[in-house]
């Protein structure tokens, strides 16, 4: 069956723009296109979070891991920076001594070229104004009980605006919904299971815009998502980061996805840095046997993915 | 043309929910694969991929209902048998089915020689444990695995050796038809490398007769399949070879999830990285028109009244669009080149 085909006609008319938001409009119509700048030199920007000989090391009954083995890293202010490594790599545990939720058992971190002290509560909430995160799994970062408004009422406040006014509270919530392509009239109420899993990874974007912070921390943040939502995503926290000048951490395993939006990349093994640099030469030209492994075991499109390289 | 290992004609499968609301998941799908062939089935979470593995495998249990159509494997049609027949005589030997997350279903209890004891024994095959276990070790062998696996409890495996084990195990009776749902999705890139060996090599030995592999990533689908079908609210909207499908694929919805392939290679930071913005339609109430017409920006007002049906052209691809290929191609180019 060949079929010669029929409705040609009106082309001009468009899809069902119907309630859409300026933003989707613009999408629709452009597509959403990452701009990224690849011409960038960090090198001289302010350091925002350094890292020397940090270690963290488990142990468990009579087993010791050694989850983080004296690694050393410089993150500069509007870096976007990606760390891969494979699962078991120490990933998770470096983010959490990152952000200050796991005391590095050796090691200095630097905040703003200042060994970074949060010995006290009130100095871990002072450290957390200027790093925030977003976790692989957007449901286990939101207190069930609470409804999306008070979680980015709770942003606001932290941010100082404690005393704005009912109305001033609102706009900003609604500015920070509708940055993400959420429309805050409708979550108003609702609690964060209501949400799918792509509103919900939207919703932390959308707390992070009210939070500022100078560092964001994402493990794995679109693991969860579909490729085709993904862009999105990472449109967002492109835009954001080039607003704000934040540095962006972000934890994968995708070395594609690494390669395509970082400008530099760290690459974990066995909890130890074996390569690291602008993302250009980490990916094209590796140097250490694991990244040159890593890449190679990634199935591509252009180049053939040889499979007799595993056993 | 090969013998048509499998062969399925409109199927139409739904879920009714508790609160008796259908979910067409699998709406009028047809496809073939020959004897030695692969076919990938790609789209994004929810359009129906794993609901049409389930279908394909005859495994009607509430809440899933077969509504319409034909599934015939190597000649004989399994549409008609009730589920439980099909369990006991189809699966394993007709079929076999590795369902998203297999790995981590295995009882941590038994053994992994005992599972390929259970698969014998629950198609009433007459042989001594003792053959069991040498077909089992000699399987083994020919796919690579060590025989202390057969040994150990699953839970003693690695991801990727545990999947490779239930693969092994799952097709021990030699399959007219492997459905593998995202089987290496949670694995490391090393470990699904291996998985993915396995299984080119049990095809190529003639161990599996042809294999319908589901996942989201298309990169590893395009090195894996020999053609690539793309879902969209439980209809196909395109398939193709894989190359086609990856290079040149006309359906809108296939180009946006082919423009969002993101792999490391030279060239490929400097591809313009474009989403599909809006999120797909429910399936309880499919729109009347074409299904992804809302998301579509090519969509004219007819799409949204004509549904259509999927259309051949060229030699043996297939794509479910109002808009004709030379259309679609010409806007695709004039976009390409603005770029
Ligand atoms: N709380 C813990 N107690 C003991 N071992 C741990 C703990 N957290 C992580 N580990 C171990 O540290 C290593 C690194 O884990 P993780 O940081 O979670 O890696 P990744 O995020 O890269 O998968 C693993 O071997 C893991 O088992
Ligand atoms: N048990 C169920 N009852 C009702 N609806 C279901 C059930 N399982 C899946 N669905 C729905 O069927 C559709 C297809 O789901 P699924 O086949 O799992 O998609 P995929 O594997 O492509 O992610 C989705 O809309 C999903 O919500
Ligand atoms: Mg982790
Ligand atoms: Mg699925």
């Amino acid at each position: 069956m060949k079929t010669e085909l029929n409705n040609e006609a009106a082309v001009k008319a468009g899809p069902n723009t119907e309630g859409m938001n300026q933003e989707q409009l613009r999408q629709l119509e452009e597509g959403v296109s990452l701009k990224i700048d690849r011409n960038k030199d960090f090198s001289n920007a302010p350091s925002v979070l350094r890292g020397e000989g940090v270690t963290r090391i488990f142990t468990t009954g009579k087993t010791r891991t050694v989850a983080v083995d004296h690694v050393n890293f410089n993150f500069h202010k509007g870096e976007l920076i990606s760390i891969v490594g494979e699962s078991g790599s120490g990933k998770t545990t470096l983010s959490k001594m990152l952000l200050g939720l796991l005391e590095p058992s050796d090691g200095t971190i630097y905040f703003n070229d200042q060994v970074r002290d949060i010995s006290t509560g009130a100095k871990k909430r002072a450290y957390w104004k200027g790093i925030q995160a977003i976790f692989q799994d957007p449901f286990s970062s939101y207190n069930i009980f609470h409804k999306i408004d008070s979680v980015l009422e709770d942003c606001i406040n932290l941010r100082g605006g404690k005393n704005l006014s009912k109305q001033e509270k609102y706009d900003m919530m609604t500015e920070a919904c509708s940055f993400v392509n959420l429309k805050f009239a409708e979550l108003t109420n609702k609690y964060p299971f209501e949400l799918s899993g792509g509103q919900m990874q939207r919703l932390m974007i959308a707390r992070i815009f009210l939070l500022k912070p100078e560092i964001l921390l994402a493990d794995e943040p679109t693991s969860m998502i579909d490729a085709c939502s993904r862009a999105t995503i990472l449109d967002m926290l492109l835009k954001l980061r080039d607003e704000t000048g934040m540095t962006v951490i972000f934890i994968t395993h995708d070395i594609g996805l690494a390669y395509y939006i970082s400008d530099a990349v760290y690459i974990m093994e066995h909890g130890k840095f074996v390569e690291q640099g602008p993302a250009e030469k980490v990916i094209l030209e590796p140097q250490a046997p694991y990244t040159k492994r890593l890449i190679s075991d990634v199935p591509k499109i252009h180049e053939p993915w040889d499979l007799s390289t595993v056993g | 043309m090969g013998k048509i290992m499998l062969e399925v004609n409109q199927l139409t499968t739904k879920y009714v929910t508790r609160a008796n609301e259908d979910v067409y998941a699998v709406d009028h799908v047809s496809l073939k694969i020959e004897e030695g062939k692969s076919l990938g089935i790609a789209g994004e979470s929810g359009c129906g991929k794993s609901t049409l593995a389930l279908s394909l495998i005859g495994y009607y249990f509430p809440p899933l209902h077969y509504m319409s159509g034909d599934i015939i494997i190597d000649g004989k049609n399994i549409s008609g048998l009730d589920p439980d027949t099909v369990r006991k005589s189809v699966l394993g030997t007709d079929v076999a089915y590795i369902p998203q997350a297999a790995m981590n279903a295995l009882n941590p209890t038994r053994k992994v020689y005992k599972f390929i004891e259970d698969v014998i024994h629950a198609h009433g095959l007459d042989m001594t444990n003792k053959d069991i276990y040498d077909m089992a070790h000699k399987r083994f062998e020919e796919v690579g695995l060590p025989e202390e696996a057969l040994l150990k409890h699953s839970v003693e495996l690695s991801g990727g050796m545990r999947q490779r084990v239930v693969i092994a195990i799952s097709t021990i009776l030699n399959p007219k038809v492997l459905i593998a749902d995202e089987p290496s999705s949670a694995l490391d890139v090393t470990s699904q490398k291996m998985v993915i060996k396995m299984m080119r090599e049990m095809m190529d030995k003639g161990m599996v007769k042809s294999m319908i592999f589901i996942t989201h990533e298309l990169p590893l689908l395009y090195n894996v399949t020999d053609d690539i079908m793309v879902m969209y609210a439980g209809q196909i909207v395109e398939k193709g070879t894989a190359k086609q499908m990856v290079f040149d694929p006309v359906h809108p919805y296939s180009r946006g999830l082919m423009r969002s392939i993101l792999v490391p290679e030279a060239g490929t930071r400097d591809v313009k990285l474009t989403a599909i913005p809006g999120t797909p339609p429910n399936l309880k109430h499919p729109p009347a028109g074409c299904r992804f017409a809302d998301r579509c920006k090519y969509a004219v007002p007819a799409c949204k009244v004509n549904a259509m049906p999927i259309m051949e052209f060229e030699d043996n691809r297939e794509y479910r669009c109002g808009h004709s290929v030379q259309h679609l191609r010409e806007v695709y180019e004039h976009e390409d080149r603005a770029e």
